[in-house]
């Protein structure tokens, strides 16, 4: 392998393994925000249990999400100079603005948050989480405000002397219209993702044997806040989708037909649920197809036509081949990849959401679900919304491929002339060996507090209402 | 002031902002096998960093990203040139970061000093790194052209880097470092531990001013004896001594503002030193970085102007409101912390997030 291919594993390992913690963090900071609100609100108990069990379930998670981040904060220059080179003057301002704005407001609050219990007032402190989710929100949206120009890029103009994009419009940046289908898109399945993991942990604690009684009625309550969230946030989820189809294709035409493996511009195209035979597509038997939906998923009419492989290819060849930043061998994404990883994506995702509908059936208005698959198929829902995550990230950019960015620059002339493929090697085997051994800690220590389950009701302490003890242990101590 | 400047002195603030910050808990971490006599101990000295860590620590990430987007050829020059130490920091600091948030989070003495030992490797090892990676940038390295694209490459390897001078710089951050973290400990607990690191800090102060002294020097002499950072690092040099000075008198307070003010002023020296060049070649000064627009200068590491004043507002308007929200937390958790502050461990049920 050469310097090229090693980096791109590297990074998308590395990505791929910070967005298995990211959404859970975007959308569990905003659920215990709201069940620690609610305890305020109410006093009921069960709130303020469930606000601080999945609390450190966060704070697990949270860990392993904040130091991959920091790999993240620096690979582009490690492994990708010429890339950070070329698009630096544009691409590097959504990360340092997401650092100054969404990084250290995380960190500090969440601080807060942890420590925080018998020094700030109970309003001050639930106001702390919602900082954190603010943050959270922030720190998504410039990120994918720079993935979106990557897709898309506008608001520059080329500096021919200095070899190098340069920003000409900053709004056109952080408004770019892939970016305002692609942040609604991702933050809901991240609301979808926490959802479904509150909502896993919590059918998992319901259903077995040594849980008591008692504590049944708690698990059942988080049962349906995880449930609730999963659904509301996997039918947005399906909207945004369909919407950010429509603009890919606009776009990217090349992206779409990938994802279907269309390889002539086709009139009404129909969409393949299922296929056999080769890979790639070419001498595919569809199983199961739906007349029209790739037409419609492409331009929101069943009759329209949506373009092929072919056409796009030649084409791209005639435009960008005399232009050592754009020339490739070819311009088709990796087919297989695209067309399956759009389908795991989305019936993953369905998968998920019918899931939390039957749930929130069985367990309307007080009822206990008695049916023996309720727990296993609770538990499979976070699985399959972490996976569905995964693969749509795959999908965008896997599809994006060759370009890194698109129309612009190749990922093969973005990667670091400097680094030797000895290097390379090295930052790849180190990184994903320390994955690897970080993964099977935090799925311990997730593992074991899960188990362990919420803990007993006892009144907090309230700084500013009750009087002080400075000789008091702290409330929590690492 | 050019706005190239103008970035060019933020950097240098981040930097600063860092090293002041998280140099103490660098010193925290490293400090544990040495002031800590027993398990609770160790843990107050963990939950006297515990909220402030992570803040610390963005410091590092502004910069990454302020330097990213306002110097994109410094950026790349330097993080594909120093590719291996860059490694080696990014894992120690991961490594550290978990024994913070993991270490408590099962009753296990296997468990617990797997865990130290990943604190404590993991801040000795950034604490002398980048010390030693900022005395190469200031002294220069060797450069070649960008066969094919724009700019200029490293021309070195690891051992390049491991020079006389950048093997002193590193020694000095980390003696600074561990030093800062001693007056912190001193300031933030109470009871026996108080003490020894108040002591321990004299002694560390002493060393931590000879080798200053002598990198300093040996800095101003490459630079041509000029006068700002002579300035600037003499006054690091009083900062210093006074620390010690008001630690001997059982004045924490003002010793960890001495130690504080010395990290700012000395890394405040360095970058006067560098500049105008962000990073300047050892073998050709046709190749090296420059902070500023002008061809005539060398090669320019900045962004367009466009970007900068985009930038310049975005810090304008944000960094104020960081530094307050930053400082209440400080303030929020000014306390000391003894031994018997420390919450019995019976894991989980008892850690009451
Ligand atoms: C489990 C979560 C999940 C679910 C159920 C869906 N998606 Fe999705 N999708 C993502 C999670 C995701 C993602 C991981 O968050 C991506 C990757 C990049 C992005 O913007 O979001 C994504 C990307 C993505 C893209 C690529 C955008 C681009 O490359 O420009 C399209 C076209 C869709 N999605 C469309 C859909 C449709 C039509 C869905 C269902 C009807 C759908 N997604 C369900
Ligand atoms: C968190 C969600 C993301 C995931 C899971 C993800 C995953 C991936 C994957 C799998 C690749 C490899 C594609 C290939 O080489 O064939 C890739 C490429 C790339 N992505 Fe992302 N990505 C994510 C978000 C982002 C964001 C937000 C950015 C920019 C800010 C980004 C920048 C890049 C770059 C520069 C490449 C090119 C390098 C390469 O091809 O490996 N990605 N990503
Ligand atoms: C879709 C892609 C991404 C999203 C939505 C996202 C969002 C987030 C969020 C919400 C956090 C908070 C911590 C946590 O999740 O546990 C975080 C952490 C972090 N992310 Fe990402 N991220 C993405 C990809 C990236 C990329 C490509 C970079 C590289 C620039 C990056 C850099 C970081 C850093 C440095 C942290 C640690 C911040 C801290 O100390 O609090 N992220 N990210």
């Amino acid at each position: 392998m050469d310097v090229t291919d090693i980096a791109r594993w590297q990074f998308g390992i590395t990505t791929v393994y910070h967005f298995l913690f990211v959404p859970i963090t975007i959308g569990i900071t905003a659920i215990i925000a709201t069940m620690e609100t609610a305890w305020l609100r109410t006093h009921k108990e069960e709130y303020l249990r469930l606000t601080k069990f999945f609390g450190k379930l966060f704070l697990i998670n949270f860990a392993i999400g904040l130091v991959t981040g920091i790999v993240q904060e620096f690979q582009f220059g490690m492994n990708w100079s010429d890339y950070s080179r070329f698009v630096g003057d544009i691409f590097g301002a959504p990360l340092a603005v997401e650092a100054l704005l969404a990084f250290f407001l995380e960190s500090t609050f969440l601080g807060l948050w942890i420590f925080g219990w018998d020094r700030l007032p109970r309003k001050v402190h639930a106001a702390c989480m919602w900082a954190v989710h603010v943050g959270t929100l922030f720190s998504a949206y410039m990120i994918l405000a720079a993935n979106s120009w990557m897709q898309n890029p506008v608001g520059l103009k080329i500096n021919p002397d200095q070899g190098r994009a340069e920003l000409t419009d900053f709004w056109a940046v952080v408004f770019n219209k892939v970016q305002l289908v692609t942040f609604p898109h991702v933050v809901l399945s991240a609301y979808a993702t926490a959802g479904a993991f509150v909502l896993g942990v919590a059918a998992y604690l319901y259903v077995r044997k040594a849980t008591a009684e008692a504590d049944k009625a708690v698990y059942l309550k988080g049962i349906r806040i995880g449930a609730a969230w999963l659904l509301v946030a996997g039918l947005g989820v399906a909207i945004s989708g369909d919407i950010q189809g429509k603009i890919m294709t606009e776009v990217q035409p090349m992206k779409m037909a990938a994802a279907e493996g269309l390889y002539e511009t086709t009139k009404s195209a129909p969409f393949s649920v299922l296929t056999v035979g080769s890979l790639d597509g070419t001498n595919a038997k569809n199983i199961i197809e739906i007349p029209g939906l790739l037409s419609f998923l492409a331009t929101g009419d069943f009759n329209e036509t949506v373009q092929g492989i072919n056409p796009v290819e030649k084409e791209y060849q005639g435009k960008f081949a005399d232009n050592s930043l754009t020339k490739a061998d070819s311009y088709t994404p990796v087919i297989p990849v695209t067309y399956w990883s759009f389908r795991f994506m989305m019936g993953l995702g369905f998968f998920a959401a019918a899931g939390a509908l039957l749930i929130l059936i069985m367990t309307k208005k007080g009822k206990q679900p008695k049916a023996k698959w309720f727990g296993t198929m609770a538990i499979l829902l976070p699985i399959a919304m972490v996976l569905g995550n995964s693969w749509g990230w795959m999908f965008t950019e896997m599809g994006r491929q060759p370009w890194v960015v698109f129309g612009y620059m190749t990922t093969a002339a973005g990667v670091s002339p400097g680094v030797s493929v000895l290097e390379a090697w090295i930052g790849v085997i180190v990184l994903t060996l320390l994955y690897g051994i970080l993964a099977v800690v935090e799925f311990g220590l997730l593992w074991k507090y899960i188990k362990a389950g919420a803990a007993p009701f006892s009144e907090p302490p309230n700084p500013g209402v009750d009087k002080s003890d400075d000789d008091a242990p702290m409330a929590f101590a690492y | 002031m050019e706005l190239t400047t103008v970035w060019f002195a933020l950097i240098a603030i981040l930097w600063i902002g860092y090293f002041t910050l998280e140099g103490f808990d660098f010193g925290v971490g490293i400090l544990l096998p040495v002031l800590a006599k027993d398990e609770q101990e160790k843990r107050v000295l963990y939950n006297t960093i515990g909220p402030l860590w992570d803040g610390n620590e963005v410091w590092v990430l502004t910069a990454g990203g302020a330097t990213f987007a306002a110097f994109p050829e410094w950026y790349a020059t330097l993080f594909s040139g120093f590719f291996l130490p860059l490694l080696l920091i990014l894992v120690a600091l991961i490594v550290r970061n978990l024994a913070f948030d993991y270490r408590g989070k099962k009753d296990s003495a296997v468990w617990r000093a797997n865990w130290d030992k990943a604190a404590i490797v993991g801040s000795f090892l950034p604490a002398l790194l980048w010390g030693v990676a900022f005395a190469n940038i200031v002294a220069g390295v060797p450069m070649k052209a960008n066969p094919g694209g724009h700019g200029v490459l490293f021309d070195g390897n690891l051992f390049t880097l491991l020079n006389p001078f950048g093997l002193l710089g590193g020694l000095v951050t980390l003696s600074l470092f561990t030093t800062h973290g001693a007056m912190f400990v001193a300031l933030k607990t109470d009871g026996e531990i108080r003490h020894r690191a108040r002591a321990l800090s004299v002694k560390l102060g002493l060393v931590t001013a000879v080798l200053a002294v002598i990198f300093l020097v040996w800095t101003v002499a490459k630079d041509g004896w000029n006068l700002m950072p002579i300035v600037l690092f003499a006054l690091a040099a009083v900062a210093l001594l006074a620390a010690i000075f008001m630690a001997t008198k059982g004045r924490e307070g003002w010793a960890f503002i001495g130690t504080f003010a010395t990290i700012a002023l000395a890394v405040a020296g360095l970058f006067w030193v560098l500049f105008p060049a962000v990073m300047p070649a050892s073998n050709d000064a046709a190749l090296s970085l420059m902070a500023g627009h002008n061809p005539a200068q060398g090669i320019s590491a900045a962004s367009s102007q466009y970007t900068l004043t985009v930038m310049t507002w975005v810090a304008v308007i944000f960094t104020p409101i960081v530094l307050i929200y930053q400082a209440w937390t400080y303030w929020v958790f000014r306390k000391r912390i003894a031994t018997h502050h420390i919450p019995a461990v019976d894991v989980p049920e008892g850690l009451s997030v």
